[in-house]
């Protein structure tokens, strides 16, 4: 599961989309992998004002990863700083957790993630 | 090899038992949570756990995009974030390279072909349960899934919880359902055929092994003419488009929040 999905995933208990806490969702225990894909400047650019970038920061930190800019980049910045729009290529696209759990933090459920594939069913009680 | 293929319609499939009450609009002294897990389990026989069987069956034949839904991906701009829910083996979410796709099934066999085999970014998930965040996709597509469900108010349900998922002014969805009109397909099936069925598939035992063929029921909803767009605004969307493409209607909806007057 790459860094980027992550930004875009949150609790399937219905009950916990409308809190604040379940989002994002935090990783535990998490092996991580790296693959090395071609980048596409345009793909990040465009993608970015989809990122929710705190939510992204506070990924990064829980993963031990460098920290990131206080605020997200502008177009104009990615479009002149190859060094910016690599480090976010490489974070958003070529980083992937391969094993391990996404945690809600509101109801605390774990949602267990093994060979790069986060299983989001739930159990009878929390459907 | 062994082979997969599926045969005519068998006659009288038991009918799924949450159906009581549904020619009626279930809203009157019924007990919904009782009918809903009647429903879901239900589905896990007659869907679920038949696809996990088949999948690799399954797949082996599922592999070209419907020309419709190819031209819908391709149409969409650059780095446009979308969600393929009940992606199965995940053949929409290469199309158009362009576009930020992720996947989900309710089975983990598919969902394990379309990571092995595509390389895709796929979760298994429910439709009625799905993880992603309220109104952040562009768009999504869900494509042959509503019709797997056996009541009216979880197809509703389903295609809110899609709505949900896409950007208020203006995300799309486009649906795609299994058509009950299509007499001139193998199938057979007509405007006076049951709506809710059982469809089997076959799958072959080898050559000269000494086992037999296996069969699945999967259960099918039919969808009448007109009967999706009337889904489709019980669940909050309003229909841009419809239509009928290889035995299936199909519609592109927004949310009503986006609606503009005249539309």
């Amino acid at each position: 599961m790459k860094i980027l999905s992550l930004n875009f995933l949150t609790c399937a208990v219905k009950a916990c989309k409308t809190s604040p806490n379940s989002y994002p969702l935090h990783p535990k225990d998490a092996e991580l992998v790296q693959d090395e894909l071609g980048l596409k400047p345009e793909m990040i650019i465009s993608v970015l004002p989809r990122i929710d970038w705190e939510a992204l920061k506070s990924t990064c930190s829980e993963l031990g990863f460098p920290a990131l800019p206080e605020a997200a980049p502008t177009k104009e910045e990615l479009e002149n700083d190859e060094k910016i729009l690599k480090d976010l290529h490489h974070l958003l696209l070529e980083t992937s957790i391969s094993e391990g759990k996404l945690v809600c933090g509101n109801c605390g459920h774990e949602y267990a993630i093994k060979e790069g594939i986060a299983n989001f069913l739930l159990p009878g009680h929390l459907v | 090899m062994s082979s997969s293929f599926e045969p005519h319609q068998r006659p009288s499939p038991p009918p799924p038992p949450a159906q009581t009450g549904q020619q009626q609009p279930n809203n009157a002294g019924h007990d919904r949570d009782e009918d809903a897990t009647a429903a879901a389990s239900y589905e896990a026989t007659h869907v679920h756990s038949v696809y996990n069987a088949i999948a690799p069956h399954f797949s082996a034949t599922r592999h070209k995009p419907w020309p419709f839904i190819a031209s819908f991906l391709s149409s969409l701009p650059t780095g446009a974030v979308g969600l393929d829910v009940g992606c199965g083996n995940g053949k929409y979410l290469d199309v158009n390279p362009g576009l930020f796709l992720f996947g989900s099934d309710r089975s983990d066999a598919l969902v394990q072909l379309a990571q092995t085999e595509r390389k895709a970014e796929v979760v298994v998930a429910d439709g009625l349960a799905l993880p992603y965040r309220p109104d952040k996709a562009d768009f999504a597509i869900c494509i042959a899934v509503i019709h797997h469900l056996s009541t009216r108010a979880r197809r509703q349900e389903a295609i809110a919880k899609l709505l949900a998922c896409v950007r208020p002014d203006g995300g799309m969805v486009l649906i795609y359902v299994w058509a009950l009109e299509q007499s001139s397909s193998r199938r057979g099936w007509n405007e006076d055929s049951a709506q809710d069925t059982l469809v089997p598939w076959v799958m072959r035992a080898k050559k000269g092994s000494d086992d037999a063929d296996r069969t699945f029921q999967r259960y099918y909803h039919l969808y009448r003419e007109g009967e999706l767009e009337e889904d489709v605004r019980a669940a909050g969307g309003f229909v841009k488009e419809a239509g009928y493409e290889r035995d299936n209607w199909y519609v592109i909806c927004e949310r009503t929040d986006n609606e503009k007057p005249g539309s």
